[in-house]
């Protein structure tokens, strides 16, 4: 058996992100165990039911208070293989944590998100070799995008045995985790390396630059037909396309960006610099709103978050919203944007916005703000075009894959899809969950068992 | 992956983690829930003449955060129909052919033994455990640990045992005793094939003083019961130890028992020359799924020693259990404090100061103020040092030791509430490799000025 060995392009040092810090920074021997011990190792915890993945988190815990790491990070990992990341990207505050029974008592619930990244990155660090591969089955599966649901369901094919093979458009590998966590949560070194592991269970070979399309016409280009004939299997895990646009007056040109390309040059763009911006408006209530705001205001500049809504409405997580106003984001809601303004240079100078009730404008109520920079972070397209080409899959009215949610399987009897493209846009942890479904099902699939 | 299979003077089982004779192995329905789990083996919950048990039975003794750090019962044997417990072993052992199925007894006459043990080696028992320890309630009837305190009386019962069994018959032992040399050389004599220890200690729990009534009450009053969980697992290991370095009881297989909540204690309990451990209270308070971390840390940790199976561990550190006449009188180390670590708390201080040598300093002191605070000693150099550990408050004092007074007791860095922080570090004390018994034998065993000396001193005089 061949194993291969991908190659993952280095990230230069000289980026805005390394100028965050951590906010919740690696616990230490003692802190951990100390943490670990408040457990009360609930039965039928309802933290474990909070978790998309579903990991035995009592017992992972309460392995790590009796020094044993290594047998706390096989327990998580067995159920979800990004299991280090989700310790430092989940929302643990709605997720497992919300869920504590210690939070019904008025005590501070347990540090799941920490403890899980302790146990996972110590284990690691100290051997890799948590888990062996099964023998060769000989089965291959190709797997379309490189972003969580991908990485995590090729590494579980490989366990299984089988050969995966994953195309990705982008020269980074990782998708959200690499390229869209909010820099104080997770760097793009550690994401990467946490994808340099996974890919190392068994055989997977990684595909950078590559575009899948409906008819090919470039070396840089694979048709989709010609997956579905030299694979066993495919998988879909395409994410979401660009960022959507507000459509409205003076929108082109510079000075204007799309919320998830300006992280993602964030965190990876040596070059990415904000010279002459001291104020920025960020359209949008949702969580990547707060994150591009927090992110702006901890490099010193004035962000504010404009929303059509009212405070009520915001979608994006109240503890976010409330560590983003901490470290000096502001929130403006009930204004809608109605025209970027620009000088005769066309430089971006404001924006023009109107009041809102119940998010419709209210005649007559417009008023200029100052920006230098306007952000827009109201969601972003499908790729509809890449998942059409596959025959028999198809999509609802949102754009998004549709499949059978116990298998996650689509039309196409030959291929499975999970992650943001099929429910629209969630968590990494609902991503590496719904691909943990669908690589069982295709496992019993390629194994001749319930095809 | 090593491998954790044992074999118990010819009880075989994959691992050696057993349940304790006790609460969680009642019911033929617990202990094949167990097996599915994963232990290893069970010793059913001690046969012998029904009893009636009281309500309530259990005290628990919390300290700090620590639930039930200690536990207490005064329960008696099964209070379920003999028939029944058969009935029920034979169902397990028919589909658990490969885990070991040990059935504990406690009867009082010759005949009664023979027909116990008869009956439960039909039903398909692998092995006996003769209960001589429990400290409640039988022992008042003649059994129990009024067995084990009686040497002749324990070799007596125990040779009966032998006699009547095919299968191999353990003696499990009570702590209540002087020195657990003498029933454990009575097991030896006996004929038995193994020795499992510790049963329970004597205790009163705690008093309700509105009440005043012991706990755990029954009605208004109280009795006295068997004290175990994890506050019990020093006195089970010295026990244990005592056994494991006798030169002819070490050769039979051991069992121990005593607060094992965790693969590590089960290692400890190996490292000492146990065979097998058995686990109760751990499982009364989280239930048998804490097996599978038990399995899986022993594993990984014999993986990591390089160790291939439990026999590669078991009774590797016996060796170093010694009397105190033994050890060496130049060995030295002084506390180090990690000036990084150091939250300046000062716990060991005041340890230090009240409870030790005074050889731990505040910065920053005159003379005059350490003298004031009670120094006898005043270190050459006082230095003044601020914390730097990221968990400190700015400014915060780290305390420094004073090496020379230091005498390494270790107090300050059992105090430390920061793992870590305090370590004992070797230093040559100038003084030869050499144990009381040398200096026994040596003429030397005297320190000037004392109440005692020697012939040799007293003939220079």
């Amino acid at each position: 058996m061949t194993h291969h060995s991908p190659h993952i392009p280095d990230v230069e040092g000289d980026r805005l992100e390394v100028l965050y810090e951590d906010k919740k920074p690696p616990y230490e021997d003692a802190e951990a165990i100390a943490e670990a011990n408040r457990c009360l190792y609930c039965v039928d915890a309802p933290c474990i039911k909070a978790c998309p993945t579903a990991i035995d988190i009592p017992t992972f815990i309460r392995k790590i208070g009796t020094g044993n790491v290594k047998g706390a990070a096989r327990t998580i990992l067995s159920q979800n293989l990004l299991g280090k990341s989700c310790g430092q990207v989940c929302p643990v505050e709605v997720l497992c944590a919300g869920a504590c029974v210690y939070n019904d008592w008025h005590r501070d619930p347990i540090k799941i998100g920490r403890l899980q990244r302790y146990a996972v990155e110590k284990a690691l660090a100290e051997d890799p070799q948590i888990f062996k591969p099964k023998a060769p089955t000989g089965k291959r599966i190709a797997l379309v995008g490189a972003g969580p649901a991908s990485i995590a369901a090729a590494g579980w094919l490989a366990l299984e045995g089988h050969e995966a093979a994953i195309y990705e458009k982008k020269l980074l590998p990782g998708g959200l985790n690499t390229l869209g966590i909010a820099p104080y949560k997770m760097k793009v070194e550690d994401a990467l390396q946490e994808i340099t592991w996974v890919l190392s269970l068994g055989n997977v070979e990684l595909f950078q630059g590559v575009e899948i399309v409906p008819v090919s016409g470039s070396p840089e280009e694979v048709s989709a037909s010609a997956l579905l004939r030299q694979y066993d299997a495919v998988f879909l895990g395409l994410g979401l396309g660009p960022d959507s646009r507000l459509k409205i007056p003076g929108e082109d040109g510079g000075g204007v960006v799309g919320a998830t390309h300006l992280i993602e040059r964030l965190k990876a763009d040596p070059t990415l610099r904000f010279k002459g911006v001291d104020r920025v408006i960020v359209v949008g209530g949702g969580n990547t709103a707060v994150d591009v705001a927090h992110e702006l205001a901890l490099l010193g500049i004035d962000a504010t978050m404009l929303y059509r809504g009212g405070e009520e409405d915001l979608s994006a997580y109240e503890h976010e919203l409330a560590s983003g106003r901490v470290d000096g984001m502001k929130v403006l809601c009930e204004r809608s944007p109605v025209a970027v303004l620009r000088d005769n240079m066309g430089k971006v100078t404001g924006m023009r916005v109107i009041r809102t009730e119940d998010k419709k404008p209210v005649a007559g109520t417009e008023e200029d703000l100052r920006a230098d920079l306007v952000v827009v972070a109201v969601g972003q397209s499908r790729m509809t075009e890449v998942a059409r080409s596959f025959p028999g899959v198809e999509l609802d009215m949102r754009g998004r894959v549709i499949v059978d949610p116990k298998t996650y399987r689509t039309g196409n009897p030959k291929v499975w899809s999970a992650g943001d493209c099929v429910n629209g846009g969630k968590e990494v942890v609902n991503a590496v969950g719904e691909a943990k479904i669908a690589v069982t099902s295709m496992h019993a699939y390629l194994m001749g068992v319930g095809a | 992956m090593a491998d954790l299979s044992i074999d118990f003077a010819g009880i075989k089982s994959p691992n050696p983690f057993w349940l304790a004779s006790a609460p969680p192995t009642n019911t033929g329905d617990q202990v094949m829930r167990a097996f599915d789990a994963g232990w290893g083996g069970a010793v059913w919950k001690t046969l012998g003449n029904p009893i009636v048990n009281v309500s309530s039975r259990f005290g628990g003794i919390d300290y700090g955060n620590t639930r039930m750090m200690g536990l207490n019962n005064i329960e008696l044997i099964t209070d379920r129909p003999l028939e029944v417990n058969l009935r029920e072993i034979r169902e397990v052992k028919r589909r658990y052919p490969n885990h070991a199925v040990i059935t504990s007894l406690m009867v009082e006459t010759k005949e009664e033994w023979k027909e116990i043990i008869q009956r439960a080696e039909e039903a398909g028992s692998d092995g006996h455990e003769l209960n001589f320890g429990c400290p409640h309630g039988m022992c008042e009837r003649g059994m129990g640990s009024a067995v084990s305190s009686e040497p002749k009386v324990l070799r007596e019962i125990a040779r009966w045992a032998v006699e009547f069994a095919t299968k191999p018959v353990i003696v499990k032992l009570s702590p209540n005793v002087t020195d657990i040399v003498e029933p454990g050389e009575a097991v030896l004599e006996s004929g038995a094939h193994g020795i499992s220890l510790i049963n329970t200690i004597k205790s009163i729990m705690a008093i309700d003083l509105d009440r005043m009534v012991p706990l755990p009450r029954v009605g208004n009053a109280s009795t006295n019961g068997g004290y175990c969980g994890p506050a019990v697992k020093p006195v089970a290991l010295h026990m244990v130890g005592e056994l494991t370095r006798h030169p002819y009881v070490a050769k039979l297989p051991i069992s121990g028992i005593g607060g094992i909540s965790n693969w590590r204690d089960a290692a400890e309990f190996i490292a000492l020359g146990c065979t097998s451990v058995q686990v109760c209270t751990a499982v009364m308070h989280y239930g048998y799924r804490i097996v599978e971390d038990m399995i899986e840390g022993l594993n990984d940790f014999l993986d990591s020693k390089g160790m291939k199976s439990i026999l590669d561990l078991r009774g590797r550190a016996a060796p170093q259990y010694k009397n105190w006449g033994e050890l060496d009188l130049g060995y030295r180390v002084v506390a180090d404090i990690s000036t990084d670590k150091c939250i300046g708390c000062q716990l060991c201080y005041v340890a230090c100061m009240d409870g030790a040598h005074q050889c731990i300093h505040l910065p920053g002191r005159t003379e005059e103020q350490a003298r004031k605070a009670g120094h006898t000693h005043i270190p050459k150099l006082i230095p003044d040092r601020a914390v730097t550990a990221r968990g400190g408050a700015p400014g915060a004092r780290v305390p420094f030791v004073d090496d020379d007074e230091c005498i390494g007791c270790n107090l300050c860095q059992l105090v430390c509430p920061v793992s870590g922080c305090i370590t004992m570090k070797e230093v040559p004390s100038g003084k030869p490799n050499e144990s009381w018994n040398d200096r026994v034998q040596r003429g030397a065993d005297f320190v000037p000025g004392g109440l005692h000396v020697t012939e040799v001193e007293r003939a220079k005089r």
